[in-house]
């Protein structure tokens, strides 16, 4: 009853997807103050969601049975995700062992998802998107998981996220640590690819392939992609935070360090152009994973 | 009124169609994503799938080869849509109404919901006939 409750209402379904949809306003709204514009007004995202349930949903000709059932796969995946992650925060006594490495597969799958939809809607563009958005997660993992194996060795094997927690609260945040800030540079880099956020919206690319990955979905599915990425929004930013700078999660520091973590990541979206595929992939897997493993290191020598 | 016609009003995604226009009517259209204008305090977007598509900003007069298309866009696009014809080329044809290859206006190919007078309309003017199409919208399904 409890798991039921804490995966619909709290922090799951209901919770993390209105924080979600109300980041995404924080997003538009700060993206347009920096281009000097007044912005949507707070419902917007709201609207945009209900306006898409309201709409009729196409399926092309030749699509697969996987058209429909991968945004349904993706979206919860992503709710379980942000359930698993807001529980330790919330209610740190009920979370499992391990949770860790759960929530980094479970952060996988809305990617799998979309590659699954793309490649099954039977339309060149969206088999381009499918394949950038292939390459990028080969990309992003590398360097996010040793990013995370750093904070591992920092707390001393823990792979519980509330224990991860508890250690910040005895010795300090990780971030004031060589490794840790290094970690924390290089995670923030790979959530801003994993959301799809402007240096790395290669699979998306609205102006180059037209929406790419999401050309041919219209009404619930596509407003179910919206939603994951809403929760992926609320999720990414909050577990960047459980894992570096989690001295004090109580609900108002915790929204203080979310909008901090949020607000760098729509200022490194507004202030860069988009990549290549080719130079996200050199990007990722030169600098920044030989960054995550020198981080590592750092982390395995104590620093 | 109810959620789903507040929904349909306050979240308008665009998806801009050239019939062959000579671009003028397509910079306007790009003119209001500007500062100056900002449509999206509205929630109106200009977005690049048809799938997506709330509203069809048709631009140009309608040629032989773009009378096929835009039927085909037009049926690609997820109901209720509406479209709009932006610029006097796209309401009426304009100076082309006699040329060899332009078939008819647009109102003959598609129903079209507002007609967006202008060589090219201005900005204001293409924000007024989106406010009229959402009235007349909102007036239909009170």
């Amino acid at each position: 009853m409890k798991a039921l409750f804490n995966y619909f209402i709290f922090p799951g379904f209901l919770f993390s997807v209105c924080a979600g949809l109300l980041a995404g306003w924080v997003d538009r709204k700060v993206t347009a103050r920096i281009q000097w514009r007044v912005g949507p007004p707070w419902y917007q995202n709201f609207a945009d969601i209900f306006k898409l349930f309201a709409k009729e949903t196409i399926i092309p000709e030749r699509a697969q049975a996987t058209f429909l059932l991968s945004p349904l796969i993706g979206f919860l995946g992503a709710v379980l995700a942000a359930t698993i992650i807001g529980v330790s925060v919330f209610y740190p006594a009920s979370s499992f062992v391990a949770d860790l490495i759960v929530v980094i597969y479970l952060l996988m799958i809305p990617a799998v998802a979309l590659i699954l939809g793309a490649s099954s809607s039977a339309n060149p563009l969206a088999s381009v998107g499918a394949s950038r958005e292939m390459k990028l997660v080969l990309g992003y993992e590398l360097p996010f998981i040793l990013s995370i194996i750093t904070v591992i060795i920092k707390t001393g094997g823990v792979i519980r996220l509330s224990g991860i927690i508890n250690h910040q609260v005895s010795f300090g945040p990780l971030i004031y640590s060589f490794s840790g800030g290094i970690a924390f540079v290089v995670a923030l880099l790979c959530a801003q690819a994993k959301l799809g956020f402007v240096p790395f919206d290669v699979a998306e690319a609205e102006q180059e392939i037209m929406a790419g990955a999401l050309i041919e979905y219209s009404g619930f599915a596509l407003a179910l992609f919206k939603l994951t990425k809403a929760c992926l929004l609320y999720a990414l930013p909050v577990l960047l935070a459980v894992l570096f700078i989690g001295k004090d999660l109580s609900p108002l520091f915790l929204a203080f360090k979310f909008l901090l973590i949020l607000t760098l990541m729509i200022l490194i979206k507004n202030t860069n152009p988009r990549l290549r595929i080719d130079q996200v992939l050199r990007f990722f897997w030169g600098p920044v994973t030989i960054l995550a493993a020198l981080g590592t290191v750092l982390a395995l020598f104590g620093k | 009124m109810n959620l789903k016609t507040k929904a349909l009003t306050k979240s308008i995604w665009a998806f801009h169609v050239s019939a062959g226009s000579c671009n003028n009517c397509d910079i306007e259209i790009l003119d209001c994503l500007t500062p100056r204008f900002d449509i999206e305090r509205f929630g109106i977007q200009l977005i690049g799938s048809v799938r997506h598509a709330d509203v069809l900003l048709i631009t140009g007069a309608m040629n032989r080869k773009s009378v096929p298309l835009m039927k085909r866009i037009y049926e690609q696009a997820p109901k209720p849509v509406f479209v709009v014809a932006v610029g006097i080329c796209a309401c009426s044809q304009n100076m082309f109404k006699d040329s060899y290859n332009v078939c008819e206006p647009l109102d003959k190919i598609l129903p079209v919901d507002v007609y967006i007078p202008g060589c090219p309309p201005k900005p204001e003017a293409i924000i007024s006939g989106i406010v009229k199409m959402v009235n007349k919208f909102k007036d239909k399904n009170k």
